[in-house]
C-alpha cells in the first residue's frame, strides 16, 4: 500500500506501461484492486462464503438423493409387488417374460409355485418351486445355511451335469466348502439309493419342515399324486415365517414332478411410490388375466420412515443453511463497514451514489460468485463422502442444485454489502476520513 | 477496575455486543436442536419402522407344520397345539416390557360361510382388535390396530354414513393412552367383545356383502362391521374378535400364535450367540440388552410351553435401516456444529476487529498485551454463558416442535447435554475470538489511533 517512489514508479514510466497494457477499465482495476491490496480480509470473506456454500450444496445434494439412498436400502425387505393367478390357477406361461418386458429387466421378479405332498408317514408338507439363483437376490432375510445349486433341468444327464456345477461354483472360495460338504451328502445318497433311477434333488428345507420330515438331516421322499421324488436337504432355511414349514426346490425340477406351473411372482420394483404405482399398472395392463397387488405392509411403512427421515433432513438442512448464511452475513458486513475509508474516499473524490453502490454491490456479487463455485464443488465432495461413509455409495453430484447455491451466494454477500452501505451514506465523508 | 471495564464496555457498545451475542444464540440453539435430534432419532425411527409390523412371533412348542398356501389353511382345524390366552397378558411382566409395543394373537379356524348348498369354505382369523388388558396393575391395550398399522377398515361410523378409517399411528412403547381416538378412527372396527366381524375385501366383492350386512359363518349370524384391506392374505378372509373364533373352534382359550411388536437394538456379534453358551456375567449382559433374540427369550419364559422365532423379514432389516439414518443424522449434526461454530467465531472476529481503536488507546495508556486479552476473553466469557443459555433454551424449543410436526412425539432433551453445550459455546466463543484478539494486541497503538487499519 505504501508505495515508495522508485525508477519503476515514475509517473512516466506508469503512465508507459499502462498505454500498453491491455485497457481495462477504472471500474476493472478498483474492484481487481481492492481484493489484491486487502487480501487477508478478502480472502477471510471468501472463506465464509465458501464454507456456506459448500455446506449448502452438500446439505441440498444430499437432502435430493437421500430418498434413492435409502430406498435401495429397504428393497432388501423384499418384494413390494405380487402377481397372482385368479382362483388358484396357474399364471399364464409367459408371465415372468411379460413381467420382465415390462417393467425392464432390472426388476427383479421370483416365481413361486406351491403345491402339497405327503410324506412317509403321511404328514402333509407344502412344496414350493422357485428359482433359487433370483429368490436369494430377494429375500436377502433369509437365513440359510447352503443355497442348493440351480440344478439343470432332470435329464439323463443328471450324473454329468454335478461336475459342470463344482467348476463354476470353485472360484468363490467361501461357498465350496459347504459345497463340497453337500456335495458329498448327495454322493452318499446317490450310493443309497444305488439301482433308482433318479438321483435325488436337492431341496432347501425349512427349519420346521426339516423337524418333521428330515430330523436327521438324510434324504427323504415325498409323494404327490402317486409320484414318488427323492429329496437331498442341501441346506436349512430359517425365517420366522411360514417359509419355515416349506420345502423349496428347483422350478425345473419341481414342475417335472408335480406339473404344476408358477401361481405367484414377487417382484421388487425400485423407485417412488409413483413409479411403483405406474409399474402396477403396466404391470395390470401386460398380464390382464392376473391380480396385481401392492404389499402394503411393504409400502406404506416404507413411505412412513422416508417421509419421517426426509423431514427431519429438511428441517437440519434448513437450520444449517441459514447459519452458514448467518455466518456469511456477519463476516462481510464487517469486512464492508472496515472500509468505510474507502467508501469515504470515493465519495469525497466526486464519485455519484450509483457509482459507489455499483462498486460494492459488484464487489459483493463477485465475491459471492467465486465463494459459490468453490463451495460448490466442495459441497459436492462432502456429499460424496457422507454417502460413501453412511451408505457405502457415493452421493451422484447434482448439478440442478447449482443455480440455487450460487443465486443464494450472490443475494446473501449483496444483502450483507448493501446493508452497511445504507448505514455509511447517512455520514458525512470527512466525519469518516477523520476517523470518528 | 477490571470488572468496571468490562460493564462499561456491555453498557455503551451494547449494539456490537447484541451482534455477537445474537450470533452465539443463534448458533448454539442451532447446535443443541440438532444434537437433540440426532440423539433421540434412532428412538423415533425404531417407533417408525414398528410400521412395518410385529418382528416377533410366538407359537406352540409343539407345533405340527403349517400347511397353508395363500392364506388357505389346508390343515385339519383342531390339528397341532395351542397356547393359552390367560397366558398372553404376562408378556407384559417380561423384563423388556416397555420395548413391547404391542401384540395381536391369531387363531385361524376353518369355517363354512352361507348356509346349505352354496356354503364356501373360508378361513376365519380370531384375534384382538383393540383390546384392553389388565397385568398386575397395568391396564393396556393391544391389537392388530398396533403391530398391524397397515389394515384399514371401511366401514360405518355410529351414525350410518361410510367413513374410512384414519390409519392408526403407532403410539407409545407402553400402548394405548398416548393414542387420540378420534370419532373417525374407530369407524369400521368391531369391538372386541362384540359378534362383529369385518370382511376382507376380496371375499366381500365375491359375496357381495357391505357394512352393516349380517353373514352366517358355520352355523353362526354374525354382522359385518366393515371390509378390511390389507393387500395380504387377510383381503380373502373373515377376521373375527378372538372369542368368536374359539367359540366356533370349539376350544376356549385357545391362540396359535402370537405376535409380538417390540422396540430393538440392532444386532450385533453378542446378540448371535447362543445363551446356553454364555457364562453368567454375559448371560446377563445378553439378557438385559433389548436384543430381537433376548426379548424373544424372555417372551418365552414368560408363556409356558412357547416358542419365540423373529421374523426375520422385519427383524434383520430393521437393524440396517435404522443404523443409516442414525450415520445419516450423525454426519449432518457434525455438519451443523461446525457451521454453527463458524458463524460464532466470524460473529466474534468482526466484533473485535472493530475495537482496535479501542485496543491502541489502552495500550498507549500502557496496558499489557496480557491485560488487554484477559478483558477480551472476559467478555467473550460473559458473551458466551448469556448467549449459551439462551440458545440452549431456544434450541430445546426447536427441537421440541421438529418433534412435534414430524413424530407427533416429544423429543426428550437430556439435562446432561445443558453443561455440554455450554462448555462448547464457551470453547468456540474463545477459539472464535483467540485470533482476532491477537491481532488486535500486536497492533500498532500509532497506526490503530490514526485510523489506519
Amino acid at each position: 500500500m505504501s508505495a515508495s517512489p522508485s525508477t519503476v514508479h515514475t509517473p512516466q514510466q506508469v503512465a508507459g506501461r499502462r498505454a500498453k497494457a491491455p485497457h481495462t477499465s477504472m471500474f476493472v482495476r478498483m474492484l481487481i484492486r481492492a481484493a489484491v491490496l486487502r487480501r487477508g480480509r478478502a480472502a477471510s470473506a471468501l472463506l465464509a462464503m465458501v464454507v456456506a456454500a459448500a455446506v449448502a450444496t452438500a446439505m441440498m445434494n444430499l437432502y435430493v438423493d437421500v430418498q434413492a439412498k435409502l430406498r435401495t436400502e429397504f428393497r432388501n425387505y423384499g418384494a413390494n409387488v405380487v402377481v397372482v393367478a385368479k382362483e388358484s390357477n396357474s399364471l399364464p406361461a409367459d408371465a415372468l417374460a411379460r413381467v420382465e418386458s415390462s417393467l425392464g429387466s432390472k426388476t427383479l421378479a421370483v416365481p413361486f409355485s406351491y403345491a402339497v405332498a405327503r410324506t412317509k408317514d403321511g404328514q402333509s408338507v407344502v412344496v414350493v418351486g422357485t428359482d433359487f439363483n433370483r429368490a436369494r437376490q430377494l429375500n436377502r432375510w433369509w437365513n440359510v445355511s447352503h443355497w442348493p445349486n440351480a440344478s439343470p433341468p432332470s435329464s439323463p444327464s443328471a450324473k454329468v451335469a454335478p461336475t459342470v456345477v463344482t467348476g463354476q461354483a470353485a472360484p468363490k472360495g467361501r461357498q465350496n466348502t459347504a459345497h463340497g460338504a453337500s456335495r458329498g451328502l448327495a454322493t452318499e445318497t446317490m450310493q443309497a439309493s444305488e439301482g433308482r433311477q433318479t438321483a435325488p434333488v436337492e431341496a432347501l428345507v425349512g427349519m420346521r419342515a426339516a423337524t418333521a420330515v428330515t430330523p436327521d438331516r438324510k434324504p427323504f421322499e415325498l409323494t404327490f399324486q402317486g409320484r414318488t421324488l427323492q429329496l437331498s436337504p442341501a441346506g436349512l432355511l430359517q425365517t420366522g415365517a411360514s417359509e419355515d414349514s416349506r420345502i423349496y426346490l428347483d422350478q425345473s425340477e419341481f414342475q417335472t414332478w408335480t406339473g404344476v406351473a408358477p401361481s405367484t411372482i414377487e417382484i421388487a420394483v425400485n423407485g417412488s411410490s409413483e413409479e411403483i404405482e405406474q409399474g402396477i399398472k403396466q404391470l395390470t395392463r401386460a398380464l390382464p388375466t392376473v391380480d396385481v397387488r401392492p404389499v402394503r405392509q411393504i409400502m406404506e411403512a416404507e413411505a412412513n420412515v422416508l417421509n419421517k427421515t426426509r423431514a427431519t433432513l429438511y428441517a437440519a438442512a434448513t437450520l444449517i443453511v441459514l447459519t452458514a448464511a448467518l455466518c456469511v452475513l456477519a463476516t462481510l458486513i464487517g469486512w464492508v463497514f472496515d472500509r468505510r475509508r474507502d467508501f469515504a474516499i470515493m465519495k469525497a473524490l466526486g464519485a455519484s451514489e450509483r457509482l459507489v453502490n455499483g462498486f460494492f454491490a459488484a464487489e459483493a456479487a463477485a465475491l459471492g460468485a467465486i465463494g459459490a463455485v468453490l463451495g460448490f464443488g466442495i459441497g459436492i465432495g462432502v456429499a460424496a463422502w457422507i454417502g460413501r461413509v453412511n451408505f457405502h455409495a457415493p452421493v451422484v453430484p447434482r448439478f440442478s442444485v447449482f443455480p440455487y447455491v450460487l443465486a443464494g451466494s450472490i443475494a446473501v454477500a449483496l444483502i450483507s454489502a448493501v446493508l452497511p452501505i445504507g448505514l455509511l451514506r447517512r455520514v458525512q465523508p470527512a466525519l469518516i476520513l477523520r476517523g470518528e | 477496575m477490571f470488572p468496571r471495564l468490562v460493564y462499561e464496555s456491555f453498557r455503551r457498545q451494547t449494539r456490537r455486543k447484541l451482534l455477537a451475542g445474537v450470533a452465539i444464540t443463534l448458533g448454539v440453539a442451532v447446535a443443541t436442536a440438532m444434537i437433540a435430534v440426532a440423539t433421540d432419532i434412532g428412538d423415533k425411527i425404531n417407533r417408525e419402522l414398528r410400521s412395518y409390523g410385529a418382528n416377533l412371533v410366538v407359537t406352540p412348542q409343539e407345533d405340527t407344520l403349517d400347511v397353508e398356501i395363500g392364506g388357505v389353511n389346508l390343515k385339519p382345524p383342531s390339528d397341532g397345539a395351542f397356547l393359552n390366552e390367560a397366558d398372553l397378558p404376562k408378556i407384559r411382566g417380561t423384563f423388556w416390557h416397555h420395548n413391547i409395543v404391542g401384540f395381536s394373537p391369531m387363531l385361524p379356524v376353518t369355517v363354512k360361510l352361507g348356509r346349505g348348498a352354496d356354503a364356501k369354505d373360508a378361513t376365519l382369523v380370531g384375534t384382538y382388535f383393540n383390546k384392553a388388558l389388565r397385568f398386575g396393575k397395568d391396564d393396556f391395550t393391544t391389537g392388530v390396530r398396533i403391530t398391524h398399522p397397515w389394515w384399514k377398515v371401511e366401514g360405518s361410523c355410529g351414525d350410518g354414513h361410510l367413513g374410512r378409517a384414519a390409519q392408526v399411528q403407532v403410539a407409545g412403547a407402553t400402548g394405548a393412552p398416548a393414542r387420540p381416538a378420534g370419532p373417525n378412527d374407530s369407524c369400521g372396527w368391531p369391538d372386541d367383545t362384540s359378534q362383529n366381524v369385518l370382511l376382507g375385501e376380496r371375499l366381500a366383492a365375491k359375496l357381495g356383502r357391505k357394512p352393516g350386512d349380517s353373514i352366517e359363518v358355520s352355523g353362526r349370524q354374525l354382522t359385518i362391521s366393515g371390509i378390511l384391506s390389507t393387500g395380504a392374505t387377510e383381503d380373502d378372509q373373515v377376521v373375527a374378535p378372538l372369542s368368536v373364533a374359539q367359540e366356533i373352534l370349539g376350544k376356549p382359550g385357545a391362540v396359535r400364535r402370537v405376535y409380538v411388536s417390540a422396540l430393538t437394538k440392532p444386532e450385533d456379534a453378542l446378540s448371535r450367540r447362543d445363551p446356553k453358551t454364555m457364562n453368567p456375567e454375559l448371560f446377563d449382559r445378553w439378557y438385559c440388552s433389548p436384543y430381537v433374540q433376548s426379548i424373544g427369550y424372555q417372551l418365552q419364559e414368560a408363556i409356558p410351553h412357547s416358542h419365540a422365532e423373529q421374523i426375520r423379514q422385519v427383524a434383520q432389516n430393521e437393524g440396517t435401516v435404522l443404523s443409516r439414518i442414525k450415520g445419516l443424522m450423525l454426519l449432518v449434526t457434525l455438519a451443523a456444529l461446525f457451521a454453527s461454530a463458524l458463524a460464532v467465531s466470524a460473529a466474534m472476529a468482526t466484533a473485535i476487529f472493530e475495537r482496535r481503536v479501542e485496543v491502541g488507546l489502552m495500550r498507549a495508556l500502557g496496558a499489557g498485551s496480557f491485560a488487554v486479552a484477559a478483558l477480551f476473553f472476559a467478555e467473550a466469557l460473559l458473551l458466551a454463558i448469556i448467549g449459551g443459555v439462551a440458545g440452549f433454551g431456544a434450541g430445546s424449543l426447536l427441537a421440541r416442535q421438529i418433534g412435534r410436526s414430524i413424530f407427533n412425539s416429544q423429543i426428550s432433551i437430556e439435562p446432561v447435554l445443558f453443561p455440554v453445550i455450554l462448555a462448547i459455546a464457551v470453547f468456540v466463543t474463545f477459539a472464535g475470538s483467540a485470533a482476532a484478539i491477537r491481532r488486535a494486541v500486536k497492533f500498532d497503538p500509532v497506526f490503530a489511533l490514526r485510523g489506519e487499519a
